[in-house]
Formats: structure tokens, sequence, C-alpha cells
């Protein structure tokens, strides 16, 4: 059987989700934020919500996630997105309201915006990129960092008595009661691709069904800011960021 | 026994090249090019086509969305 | 027959934004302004127009609230007094770049930093030059009574719909505390989705088969589409200052000296142009309504009729500086106020008249 005989649209069994268009993404090479723009495209898709999503862009690197997705979308100022998202699921609330939000973002800079929504329990879901560092602004320290790690503001490696410990924000907003699942993943290979995207769509489910608020921390990298290879990157991501950052459900009520 | 053939189609213009499908890859199908696409990347494919079952591990982790997969019994 | 009601005009801001058809209230509770949200949660609008009120955690994600509704196309508020308000700043200024409409109301008191739960007019600047970072202006009303506050909230709404801006309503602790008449205004029905999706095909209401994405968004990352973005924004300051100038006088027919005075101001000048009049000094009146977009037009052709001109204001000379530009040098205009809370008395305001500008 040839390739050309095999490549036909009967024998299809993967291709790009309809709500990504093909503006091509400015992420880096291997950056993490890719697959997780498809994943959430695929679910919107799979429960055929396109027409009653409406996404909140951060700022960050995912500040342009807007242009990926063929949603409606609202771009944010740092840190405000759960305030943006808890307006327009309190107007419009039978849409599928989420948001899209770095470390920076969730955990330094909207801390008080991500807690309080979450501990109101906005029929939301948050998606926490947590890739331990600032992306955007060229590698700068998060309050994600780890112990130890280089960055561009932590050049010899963040130290606790200098900068204070690892925030571990999801962790945080378990106990919140407002949130009803708060799990944190990964995508560094398929089967754990697999499992955010399941993620992804109970979260989804859980704020159309008015149940809470969802988090969903997917564990990441920053091969540029970490100054490594894609594939090094996750490796790295599975050795030193799993220990701190455990994966799997921290709260499913 | 029916055995499985997979094939693959990578956006050559969207690749990044960053190599992380070469590396998922349980058949050792892809690898990446000695050419460059437009903007210089060196883009993914299927260098050893014949090894492909269309499993797809390619597709779930690129963050570019850029690859189709193709499966059928023969 | 219209029903007059005795209220603050925090209350009233509170009843004239169920009647005028707001979606959504967002904001954090402040002195002297606390009676706005505390009036709207006793009167529970969400169970009659299906208003949404919200106590939100600071003012910082208030404005971000609103910012989130008015993506929606609803109409969409926030009160706050002037710590509250330095802290909407940043929000204020995406709302502005993202071209979304609102309303905020700032009932001022004196600073900076804390400062004083005293009414103050200290905000003038930060309200009419912009406040955040970046070239924009908010329409900017300053209602001197409690009428004014309900009828103020209604037309900030229109006018911020009209312009796709913020708009605000700079009223200060003593209108945002005393008890007046009141006639609220009448009834509108919020709109519905379909008719905000009609007028406002922006809106981010999630997108149907039929159209695009719509993206709200204050972003640019090219400069000649940030350019563009500001040639947009700085063509309807302008169309605002040519179409929506307000402004009242009085006594100014015959007048050889004018006040200039907005807010509280406005209200103790007024009396102090009758005891000058009672003394034969010929002194007139004009109260900007609007401060954004400023009374350019009318001060400068007073300026061609009297001898000299007084800005009244609760702070140390902020205003003055618009009419000054107005005037261009031809008469004197000089300032008389008085800052960190101190309402100036009629008879206050006589004598800077008599010693500043009359001699």
């Amino acid at each position: 059987m040839t390739l050309n005989e095999i490549i036909n649209p009967a024998n299809l069994v993967y291709s790009k989700t309809k709500v990504m268009n093909d503006t091509p993404m400015h992420y880096c090479p291997g950056c993490s934020h890719g697959v997780v723009h498809k994943l959430i495209a695929e679910v919107i898709e799979e429960m055929n919500v396109q027409e009653k999503t409406i996404g909140i862009a951060p700022v960050g690197c995912a500040v342009f996630a807007y242009k990926y997705l063929d949603i409606d979308w609202q771009q944010a100022a740092h840190g405000r997105a759960p305030a943006l998202a808890t307006a327009v699921i309190r107007l419009l609330p039978d849409r599928l309201v989420f948001t899209y939000q770095g470390d920076g973002d969730l955990a330094a800079i909207g801390t008080a915006e991500t807690i309080h929504a979450a501990n109101r329990g906005e029929n939301i879901a948050i998606i926490f990129i947590n890739n331990g560092i600032y992306g955007m602004t060229g590698g700068q320290m998060a309050p994600t960092t780890l112990e130890g790690m280089k960055t561009s503001t932590s050049p010899n490696g963040r130290k606790i008595e200098l900068n204070g410990n690892p925030l571990n924000m999801t962790d945080l907003l378990a106990r919140l009661p407002g949130t009803c699942y708060v799990t944190r993943q990964s995508v560094h290979n398929v089967a754990n691709v697999r499992k955010t995207k399941k993620a992804i769509r109970l979260a989804f489910e859980n704020a159309l069904a008015h149940k809470g608020t969802s988090v969903v921390e997917v564990v990441s990298t920053c091969n540029s800011g970490w100054k490594m290879t894609p594939a090094d990157a996750n490796t790295w991501m599975v050795d030193n960021m799993f220990p701190e950052y455990p994966l799997g459900d921290i709260k499913n009520l | 026994m029916a055995k499985i053939k997979g094939a693959v189609v990578i956006d050559e213009e969207h690749c990044k090249g960053c190599n992380l499908c070469v590396v998922a890859c349980p058949s050792n199908v892809l690898a990446l090019n000695k050419e460059a696409n437009s903007k210089g990347y060196n883009y993914s494919y299927m260098d050893n086509p014949d090894e492909c079952v269309g499993c797809a591990a390619c597709a779930y982790v690129c963050p570019d969305a850029c690859i189709t997969v193709y499966k059928v019994r023969v | 027959m219209e029903e007059v009601r005795l209220m603050k005009g925090n209350e009233a801001i509170a009843h004239a934004a169920i009647r005028c058809g707001c979606d959504g209230y967002f904001g954090y509770p402040i002195t002297p302004q606390s009676e706005i949200m505390e009036t709207l949660m006793e009167l529970e609008p969400w169970n009659s127009t299906g208003m949404v009120v919200l106590q939100a955690e600071s003012e910082t994600s208030s404005i971000n609230m609103v910012y989130g509704a008015a993506g929606c196309g609803k109409r969409a508020m926030t009160s706050s007094s002037s710590p509250g308000v330095s802290l909407m700043q940043e929000g204020i200024s995406y709302i502005a770049g993202a071209e979304l409409p609102c309303v905020i109301v700032n009932v001022m008191r004196g600073g900076p930093g804390l400062g004083t739960i005293q009414p103050s007019q200290a905000d003038y600047f930060q309200a009419v030059k912009g406040g955040g970072h970046g070239d924009y202006h908010m329409i900017v009303l300053a209602p001197n009574s409690v009428q004014e506050m309900a009828d103020h909230l209604c037309l900030a709404f229109d006018l911020a719909f009209k312009y796709l801006t913020p708009a605000m309503i700079l009223a200060d602790g003593v209108i945002g505390q005393m008890m007046e008449k009141v006639v609220l205004p009448p009834f509108r029905p919020r709109l519905t989705e379909k008719e905000i999706s009609e007028k406002y095909p922006w809106a981010t209401l999630g997108k149907p088969q039929t159209r695009n994405p719509n993206i709200i968004n204050s972003l640019r990352l090219e400069s000649d589409e940030m350019e563009e973005l500001n040639l947009l924004l700085q063509k309807r300051y302008a169309q605002i200052e040519q179409n929506e100038v307000l402004y009242e006088t009085f006594l100014c027919e015959d007048a050889e000296y004018l006040i200039v005075a907005f807010g509280t101001s406005s209200r103790v000048s007024k009396k102090a142009v009758e005891l000058a009049r009672a003394e034969g000094i010929k002194v007139g009146l004009l109260r900007p309504i609007t401060l954004f977009p400023f009374p350019k037009i009318p001060i400068s052709q007073l300026a061609n009729q009297v001898k000299g001109m007084l800005t009244v204001e609760m702070n140390a000379g902020q205003m003055i500086e618009d009419v000054r530009l107005a005037v261009n040098g031809r008469v004197s205009v000089e300032f008389f106020g008085r800052m960190g809370g101190i309402v100036p008395s009629p008879d206050d305001v006589l004598d800077a008249l008599k010693t500043k500008i009359v001699n």
C-alpha cells in the first residue's frame, strides 16, 4: 500500500480541530502553550460549545491566545482575568467562561483576583500554565520558580532567604470551598496529553453545570527560558518540577 | 492477522522543528529534515514511513497542531 | 404625577442605576460613597430587573469586572472615592484602550494618600487629564445636586455607549452625603441579549457561525496599529468636545466679573454671587457640568466681556489651568480654594472675589 493510498480522508485518525485557525502561533518551538491551546480547542469542538464560549486571555506569553482559537475573547490586564470572567459568567450565566493564565498572571500579580474568584465559587474554569519562569519578559523569576533555579532575576539560583518560597497556588485553591475540581497535569507525553484533555473537559463541564470553580494547572516547560532543548526541558520538568508540583487530582467533588 | 499501516502529513510551513514529535514517535518514523522551511526551521518529516502505525503520538504532543494522521488496516 | 422623594446623592445614584437599565454594579466599600452599594444590596435589583450587584475584593477587581461586563455589551458601573479610584486607574486605561463603555462614580474625598473622608475636588486632574497611562480621556460629569446625581447616571451611560468610552461622574462627599428632593428617572428596561448583539456587534456574547470571533483588547504590538487606535480615540474625543459640552450660567448677561466653579463649589459660589450682587458687584457664575469636554468656548466668549475671573475649587487650583487655557491671557484668572476637606463659605468666596479680582 502506497503512502498516497493511506493518506485518504477515509483513513483520517487525527487532524487539527476546526476551533483552531491557521494563524501561526508565536510561541517558541516546543512550547507547552501550543499543546494546551490545542486541547482547549479540541474540547470546545467535542462539547459543541464554540458558540457559547468566552475565553479570557492573560498578560504573559499567552496574551495572544485570542489569535488562535476561533471563539469570543476578552484580553485582560495582567492578573485580572478572573475578575473579567466573574462579570461575564454573572451576566451570561449559560455561557462557558474560562481564563487562561500563566504563573506570573495567576500566582503573582493576580493572586487576589484568582483566590477570590475561586473562593466565590464562580462557575468558571481556570487553566493555569506553570512553567516556573516569566517567558514573555525574558526569563525572570516567577513565584513558582523552584529553589535554586536560575532565572535572569535569580542568576545564581532562587534563594529562599532572599526570594521566599515557591508558591503552590493550586494546593491553596483546592482548600477553598468554592472550588469543585482542582487538578495538576502536564503535556510532556501522549499519556499526559490525554489526561490533561480529560481534565480540561471535566473543568468545562463543571463550569457549565454551575458546580463552582475548576482549576487545571498544567506543569509546563519554557525551554527558551530554561535554556534547554524542548525534549531536555521535558526531562528536566519531570525530574525537578514534578517533585515540587506533583501531578494528579487534588480535589474532585 | 491484520497489519496496521499509518502515515502522517506534516504542515511543513507551520512546523518549528521542536523535535518533540520525533521523540514521541514509538516507531522511530520521524526525523528533522536537513532542509529548512521559509522561517528557517528544520521541519519534521517521515524518515522511515514504512514503520508508521498511525498511533498519532506525534500529533498529540505537537505544540503547533501541524500533524495530520491517517491509519488503515491492511 | 412625578413622585418627589428625599434621599442622599449616593442613594439617588443607586436608584437611578436600577431605573436606567444598568446590568451590573461591581464595587468595594469606601467612605463617603458606601451608601451606593448598600442601597443596591437593600433594593435587590436582581429580583426585579435582573441587575447583578457584586461586592468585589478590591477596586482593582471591581473595575476589571466592569471591563468584563462592558466587553459583553452590558451596562456596567462601579463607584468609589478618591483612593479607590486611584486603584482603578489601570483598569480605566484598559477600558479606554479597549473602547468599552462604562460608568465610574467618584465621590471625591481629600488626599493625597489616605487623606480624609471629608469632601474634596482634588481629583480633577486625575479625572479630566486621563489618570491612567496612555493618551485617553473620559467623559466627566460634575453634578451639583442630588437630582443631577440621578440624572447624570443615565446621561453618563448614554454618552459612554455613544462614544464607546468610560464616563465618570465626579461628585464629592457633600453631593454624595447630602439629602435633597429628587425626581427619579423613569424605568428603562435592560437590553436583551438579542438587542445587545444587534446594537453592539463587537460584544463578546459567544461566537455564532455567522461571524468572526469578537476580541476585546487594547493590545496593539505594531506601532502603526497602535497609532491608528490612538488617532481613532482622538477623533472621538474631538467629536465629544464638539457635541457634548454642558454648562450652566447664572447672572452672566451683564457680568463684569466671572466665577467659574463646579460641583459643591458652584453651590457656594452661587450664593457668593448673590451676596456680591447685593453689594452692587456685577458678577456672574459659569458652572461647567461636563469637565471633559470642558466648556472652553463659553468661557472664552466671556473673557471678551468680563474684567477678571475667579475659579473656586476645593483643591489647590486644578480647573484654573483649563480656564486659563480658554481665556488665553486676555483677562486675569485667579484662584480661591480650600483643601483637606474644607468647604469654603460664600463669605470666603466673596472676600476672595473682592481682594483678588474686583480691586
